[in-house]
């Protein structure tokens, strides 16, 4: 069966001043639909590079790489565009939430790209609150707001448009050990009671081991 | 799109920074605004001093009345046009005009200021609707009276009703006030022509003023008046014997007007750019994270620009709200063209308050569209990551 | 020298932001300059003044005239050493828009009154021969391109007709106060011409200048040929020719007032943001100077680096203000040059520049600057995350 996420011959390079790196070498390799991957591997071995390949917020230099069965390497900017905001969730280290919004508008944002009524999208987010558990918070500000909380409200705008795949990276970079655990179990139950891919890159070994499947990036070749 | 309680929230964060930005636009706009009512209120002033249907004629090549001179048979001549408007009492609608500047000290100051004394005659006021006796009598023809304009009245020394004024080596009481309005009329003195003539030992009339039976006829009796042998004259438009006044003063306002203007607005520019490049700068990776959940380039640069464009508005609303309190002044000074004291309001209009919310959100457009281009043109990956 | 160097790098790590910066900079500067020049302009007359001439004209106004009779009465008066006298012509040279100066004067008495007025002394010998003749001023000149033995022709106005003049002498100022724009030719000959064709308005002179022998006896003199004409047909008003300037001025003083005021506040304003920006950027490096402190870096001295760049920036617009001033002055001196025949930059408003650059720099480097001083190492590299 293919995969929710299939790659092949996928190609990187970067330059850096008058330096080309090879980050990505000819990868091919699928992802399972529910599945929970963890990318792990040292600095600057590319993992990054590969999520962010997935997500299609940036483009191979070679090679294809097809999502719900979509070749989003061959898509336009603008149509990649408003792929990510219906088959991509995002979930970064630094939580990345507007901090002029609530946490309710923060989740709001991708729904404002739907068609959807205001009614409808009030009846999303809030949905989305209450799993992640904020629901009593979401007229706070960020600032206002824990770590963990913070954390929680983005996994909430990932999950609110019902996404193909979740991407996280470094989700768990930034938080104690509690909030940490919090946010894990989180994404755990997402996968198994919702089916949700989850692709997350780490080098946290608690966040590991609480995925299915770890796969090593070491100097752009996948092990 | 990104809704606007997203651009307003971020304007408000950065409080300080955008209120100086605003500022610095509310300025350019107040200036701006400024130039437009005073030059309007120039133009109002003189235009309006002028009626379509009155005909002025003075020496030909002096400039203005007080640089004329009409002879009195010359004036007799002008009398027995047929053109002449008749009035509701029977009697023909001219006047023969004897206009002079005497300097006069300003109450309070020891400031002195050249102000307008018109001889007139019994025509004059009929010619002129304009002007209302608001105090007192007209002064009697024949005697030593005269009457005042109201912003002469009120501003220089002895020209109030009751008070009196010594020049011509006679004394000349002010027996009334009129009120003309904006017009220049507010600014002269009045009294009767032919003692005035005498008082200062002239001849000659400055000018002869009177109504056309139909306006429209005016093409023929300027060129049948100025080919007239007996006659040395120049026949205009009231109205456009008083925008001429003004001309010197109009240029020199917008001149000035304009150029500061300009070299202002560059400097609001400037500080809206450079309020706009740091919005960007602060917010990579903000505008990183959007982009990432999907929203389009052209969303970005429009909420971007939108920001800008509010900065603009709110220092224009501001800048025009501030300037409109102008109108309460009053200006008065010397007219470069004339020599005399004009006195003339700030006057705001419609058309200026459209041109002044136009001019602010250009100005906000040029200070935000490159920092905008920038945000829209980010890398996402490069924009996240700095964060 | 090291020192310069880093707070050149630093000062321009954000090219673009530094050179938007140091161009509002030079904005302010040059409107601020631009309109202290017109203000100057505006006073020019008073600056050419001398402490010993006086002006006296008729009391009621300028346009009424004095009889030419008085001037030898005006030359009995004591302490008088010297008396001419003109009448304002107000001719136009082929269109209104070509404005300039001219009058009629009594010529060798004038020229003894006006020693900043040079002309070579051949063309004033032509000039005092040629009863129309008329002497010029260089800038005039150089404008029309009028040459010696021209015949110029002017529009009377207040005196009517068409009036041929002939170009004897060039004449330039002594200093850079001297209108070099003005047109004289003789008296004689309007009055020679007013006696033929309106007879009545022979002999009457506009103002007669008067020099007397020390300024301090100025206001004596002054009084003194005042009451010898009260109560005749023609009073007269004497007053110092600076006091006659002035009053000039004063009758548009509204205007000038609304112009200063304007220029204060809006440079003020466009200051302030040049200062938000520049302190802007301090804030920004805050975990950069913790980590400065932690390499053992004294808080003055981060401080003065600080300082150091925000000078840095204020007197970078402060040059290129100044020396933008004077094209943009030489521009706007050319459109309104029909209002101003002297438009001249003065060099002594370079020392108010380089005064508010030092206020804005300053300004804009105290309070970051002492946040820094005062910041405790661990809350500043919390910052650099």
């Amino acid at each position: 069966m293919p995969g929710i996420v299939e790659i092949k011959d996928l190609c990187k390079t970067y330059r850096r001043g008058t330096q080309t790196i090879l980050v990505l070498d000819g990868i091919s390799f699928d992802i399972e639909m529910g599945e929970f991957l963890a990318l792990m591997g040292p600095s600057g071995s590319g993992k990054t590079t590969l999520l962010n390949l997935i997500a299609g917020i940036d483009r191979p230099d070679t090679g294809s790489i097809i999502v719900g069965g979509v070749d989003i390497s061959g898509l336009s900017e603008s149509e990649l565009a408003s792929w990510r905001a219906f088959n991509v969730g995002f979930i970064f280290q630094f939580y990345n939430l507007i901090p002029v919004l609530t946490a309710f508008e923060n989740v709001e944002l991708p729904l404002l790209l739907s068609g959807l009524s205001r009614r409808e999208r009030r009846l999303h987010v809030e949905a989305a609150l209450r799993l992640v558990n904020l629901a009593d918070r979401m007229d706070h500000y960020p600032g206002e707001l824990s770590g963990g909380q913070e954390q929680r409200v983005a996994i909430a705008r990932a999950i609110v448009t019902d996404p193909t795949i979740l991407v996280a990276d470094e989700p768990t970079g930034d938080l104690d050990k509690v909030s940490a655990g919090e946010v894990l179990d989180l994404m755990e139950r997402l996968n198994r009671e919702l089916g949700k891919t989850v692709i997350m890159v780490t080098h946290d070994p608690r966040a590991a081991a609480k995925a299915h499947l770890i796969r090593n990036l070491e100097k752009g070749v996948l092990t | 799109m990104i809704p606007l309680s997203y651009n307003l929230r971020n304007l408000w964060t950065r409080r300080l920074t955008t209120f100086l930005t605003a500022g610095g636009m509310a300025l350019v706009v107040f200036v701006f605004v400024s130039i437009l009512m005073l030059s309007e209120g120039l133009r109002k002033t003189l235009v309006e001093t002028g009626s379509y249907e009155n005909l002025v004629l003075i020496r030909k090549g002096s400039e203005s009345e007080v640089q004329s001179g009409v002879e009195r048979d010359q004036a007799a001549i002008i009398e027995s046009r047929p053109e002449i408007a008749i009035g509701a009492d029977g009697k023909s609608l001219v006047a023969k005009e004897m206009v002079v500047l005497i300097s006069l000290p300003k109450r309070g100051t020891n400031k002195q200021s050249n102000v307008v004394i018109r001889g007139i005659g019994a025509g004059s006021l009929p010619l002129r609707p304009q002007v209302k006796l608001v105090e007192g009598r007209m002064p009697r023809f024949g005697s030593s009276e005269i009457i005042a304009g109201s912003r002469i009245a009120e501003k220089f020394e002895g020209a109030g009703p009751g008070e009196s004024l010594r020049f011509g080596m006679r004394d000349w009481r002010v027996v009334g006030v009129f009120d003309a309005g904006n017009t220049g009329f507010s600014s002269e003195i009045w009294g009767d022509a032919d003692q005035l003539m005498q008082a200062f030992r002239r001849q000659a009339y400055s000018s002869v003023i009177f109504k056309m039976r139909d306006p429209g006829e005016f093409e023929r009796i300027k060129e049948e008046m100025e080919s007239e042998p007996r006659l040395t004259l120049e026949a205009l438009r009231e109205t456009r014997y008083y925008e001429e006044q003004s001309e010197m003063m109009a240029k020199f306002l917008r001149i000035l007007g304009i150029s500061l203007t300009v070299i202002f607005s560059l400097g609001a520019i400037i500080g809206a750019i450079i309020t706009m490049y740091a919005a960007v700068a602060n917010r990579t990776a903000e505008i990183g994270t959007l982009r990432a959940l999907g929203f389009p380039r052209r969303s970005i640069l429009w909420a971007f620009l939108a920001e800008s464009l509010l900065i603009g508005l709110v220092g224009g609303i501001a800048g025009l709200f501030f300037a409109s309190f102008l109108q309460f002044f009053t200006i008065s000074t010397m007219n470069f063209q004339t020599f005399s004291e004009l006195a003339f309001n700030f006057s705001l209009t419609l058309p200026i308050a459209w041109r002044a919310i136009l001019f602010s959100l250009i100005m906000g457009f040029i200070g935000g569209v490159l920092p905008a281009f920038r945000a829209a043109r980010m890398n996402i990956v490069a924009a996240l990551r700095s964060s | 020298m090291f020192t310069l160097k880093l707070l050149f790098k630093n000062a321009f790590r954000h090219k673009l932001r530094a050179v938007l910066t140091i161009m509002s900079i030079v904005i302010a500067l040059v409107a601020f300059g631009l309109l202290r020049t017109v203000i100057n302009a505006w006073y020019a007359g008073v600056e050419a003044s001398s402490a010993t001439r006086l002006v006296t004209r008729n009391a009621i106004s300028l346009i009424f005239p004095l009889p030419l009779s008085y001037k030898e009465k005006i030359r009995q008066v004591e302490g008088v050493t010297d008396v001419s006298y003109g009448n304002w012509f107000g001719g136009i040279y082929i269109d209104e828009k070509n404005f300039f100066a001219n009058y009629a004067v009594e010529p060798e008495s004038y020229f003894r009154l006006y020693p900043e007025i040079i002309i070579p002394p051949g063309e004033k010998a032509a000039f005092l021969r040629d009863r129309k003749g008329f002497a010029a001023g260089r800038k005039l000149v150089a404008k029309y391109g009028w040459k010696l033995g021209d015949t110029v022709t002017l529009k009377g106005t207040i005196f009517p007709g068409e009036w041929d003049f002939v170009m004897r002498a060039v004449y330039r100022g002594r200093d850079e106060t001297v209108d070099e724009s003005a047109f004289m030719f003789h008296w004689d000959y309007l009055n020679e011409t007013m006696k033929k064709t309106i007879p009545r308005r022979a002999d009457q002179v506009g103002f007669y200048m008067i020099g007397v022998e020390r300024p301090d006896i100025a206001a004596g003199v002054a009084l003194a040929i005042d009451s010898m004409f009260k109560n005749s047909l023609a009073e007269t008003l004497t007053e110092t020719e600076k006091a006659f300037q002035l009053a000039f001025i004063a009758m548009s003083e509204a205007i000038l007032i609304a112009i200063q005021l304007v220029s204060l506040v809006v440079i003020v304003i466009i200051m302030a943001v040049a200062a938000n920006t520049m302190s802007m950027n301090v804030r920004e490096r805050m975990g950069e100077y913790a980590v400065f402190k932690t390499l053992g870096f004294g808080g003055w001295r981060i401080g003065g680096l600080i300082l150091g760049e925000s000078l840095l920036i204020a007197f970078i617009g402060c040059a290129l203000g100044i020396a933008l001033t004077f094209p943009v002055a030489g521009a706007f001196g050319k459109a309104l040059g029909q209002y101003f025949p002297i438009f001249n930059v003065n060099t002594r408003i370079f020392s108010l520049y380089a005064a508010a650059s030092l206020v804005v720099g300053v300004i804009a480097a105290i309070i970051p600057a002492w946040r820094v001083m005062k910041l405790p190492i661990a809350s500043g590299l919390r910052r650099l995350g």
